[in-house]
């Protein structure tokens, strides 16, 4: 079932066309990643699939009444708006205080509720930023580069997090990310782009592809070999809590199937 | 009751605060401190086309303020650099107003009313004007209250939540064009927008959320009315100035006593 869907989207920004010729679609508990190098134009799609930005061609269609939680890149809270964590996840929607509450302790932040966002580190103001778009109760979830200001350990377990989610709720995730590793092993599907859909599929498959590795200049053997060691790692794990809608694996290399 | 000037005064203060104060939280909020002077030196050559025109005052500034505050927006939206337009309109409006008034020879004796305000000559219908605009402000920001502020946090959050940052943007204007049409009489076309400001920027030091921030901006700016008023009486100071020169003690007081408290 597809949540959100764009075709052909071309959008201009001050003259310059920023994305060319866009299609992708986003299913139900899917989580599709966008990876592209600096200015290659992965936020100018998120805020195009959620009408920030107007299209100058191709059209984006959503599921009736489709729900979206979104955690922008970057969300600047000015000092003279009195806003604590608590009262900023009850906007729009007026929030019980036992679900504020539970929803910061989903992400992992319980003790926030009453300081004030300006206060926060970069860590637990992203983990509000979702704990917000979680209460929304999406059917889709966009987050634009929403590890931004973690550490390794907080980025890992922030993308364990949105797997949790996803598996509890059936909650369909678009992001942007430009961490290689995070993205071999928590996607279904990886979009390659720059201005332009250079290559999707599989991570195994868009890592092998050479599209891909011209775009992030790996030339070297090492890299991949590094790559498949995750994905491999990944292939185990995902088997053994029998989830293989999201095998990345080519049916060729796989024994079992 | 409203036969005694002194009642009507303090009423006409007072309901003038309760629109400004919520409504200036937003102005501190969004940055937007210019573009209320700019609308508010606007209403001056409002007042010179009312009267040219034998409109009433009230509808002539609130039309030009109007038109004031639709320009900036306009030109905002297109990409100018904000600070130099807002620095442009605001004072030329204020410059072609005084220029405009100067035809009117009724007006130029009376200038300093509509420059400094004369809260001791608000009539019955004066209140009720005033009245009825601080209603209709209340009445707007209470309604969209959760869309104006999601607005005024992230017009992209705001987006992606279903909402229409722009009409949002739409209301504050219409508000603001309202509030400077029902201060002109009590405060005066040049301190209008300080009225907006200095109750909410003194707020701010001791709110929590940005719902205390706009009660409190609304109770500092009544207690700045009447002991304005208080002191225009006593001392035969312009009404306007010393409302505002009220509320800037407060700000100062808070501002000490809260950096204190933080320390």
């Amino acid at each position: 079932m597809t949540l959100i869907a764009a075709e052909n989207i071309c959008v201009r920004l001050g003259g310059a066309e920023v994305l060319h010729d866009v299609s992708l679609r986003v299913g139900k508990a899917e989580i599709v990643t966008i990876l592209g190098p600096n200015g290659s134009g992965k936020s100018t799609l998120l805020r195009a699939l959620l009408g920030i930005v107007p299209l100058a061609a191709g059209r984006v269609t959503r599921q009736d009444a489709l729900r979206i939680g979104y955690v922008p890149q970057r969300l600047h809270i000015d000092r003279s708006m009195p806003m604590t964590a608590g009262r900023f996840l009850s906007l729009p929607a007026r929030q019980t205080p036992a679900d504020t509450a539970a929803a910061l302790a989903r992400v992992g932040v319980p003790e926030v509720a009453n300081r004030p966002m300006t206060g926060l580190s970069g860590g637990q103001f992203q983990r509000v930023l979702l704990a917000r778009a979680l209460l929304a109760k999406p059917d889709l979830l966009i987050l634009d580069e929403p590890t931004q200001g973690l550490d390794q350990p907080g980025e890992a377990a922030f993308y364990r997090l949105i797997e949790e989610v996803r598996r509890d709720t059936q909650v369909g995730v678009l992001m942007v990310s430009h961490d290689l590793h995070v993205v071999m092993s928590a996607s279904d599907r990886v979009i390659c782009l720059n201005g332009h859909v250079c290559c999707e599929g599989t991570p195994l498959v868009v890592s092998n592809a050479p599209e891909y590795r011209a775009l992030f200049g790996l030339g070297t053997q090492g890299a991949l070999a590094l790559y498949q060691h995750v994905h491999d790692h990944d292939h185990t794990h995902d088997h053994g809590h029998g989830h293989d809608h999201a095998h990345p694996h080519s049916p060729a290399e796989h024994p079992h199937a | 009751m409203l036969d005694d000037f002194l009642i009507r005064a303090a009423l006409a203060g007072i309901g003038v605060a309760l629109a400004a104060g919520p409504l200036g939280s937003f102005v501190v909020w969004r940055r937007m401190a210019y573009f209320g002077d700019a609308t508010a030196h606007a209403a001056i050559l409002g007042v010179a086309l009312a009267l040219a025109t034998d409109l009433p005052i009230g509808l002539g500034t609130l039309l030009v303020a109007l038109a004031m505050a639709a320009t900036v927006s306009t030109l905002a939206a297109r990409g100018w650099a904000m600070d130099t337009t807002l620095g442009v309109l605001a004072h030329s409006a204020l410059a072609f107003g005084l220029v405009a008034v100067s035809f009117i020879p009724e007006v130029r004796v009376d200038l300093a009313s509509y420059l400094f305000g004369d809260i001791l000559a608000v009539s019955r219908v004066d209140l009720g004007f005033i009245w009825g605009g601080a209603a209709l402000v209340l009445a707007l920001l209470v309604w969209r209250w959760s869309a104006l502020l999601t607005s005024t946090l992230s017009e992209d959050l705001a987006c992606a939540s279903g909402l229409n940052p722009d009409r949002e943007r739409l209301i504050l204007t219409l508000a603001l064009a309202v509030v400077v049409a029902v201060a002109l009489k009590v405060i005066g076309a040049l301190l209008i927008a300080a009225m907006l400001i200095i109750p909410a920027a003194a707020a701010r030091g001791l709110a929590r959320s940005p719902e205390q921030m706009a009660v409190l901006a609304a109770l500092i700016g009544m207690a700045s009315a009447l002991g304005g008023l208080r002191m225009s009486l006593s001392y035969d100071t312009p009404a306007g100035p010393s409302i505002v020169a009220v509320a800037a003690c407060v700000f100062c007081v808070v501002a000490i006593v809260s950096r204190r408290r933080h320390d």
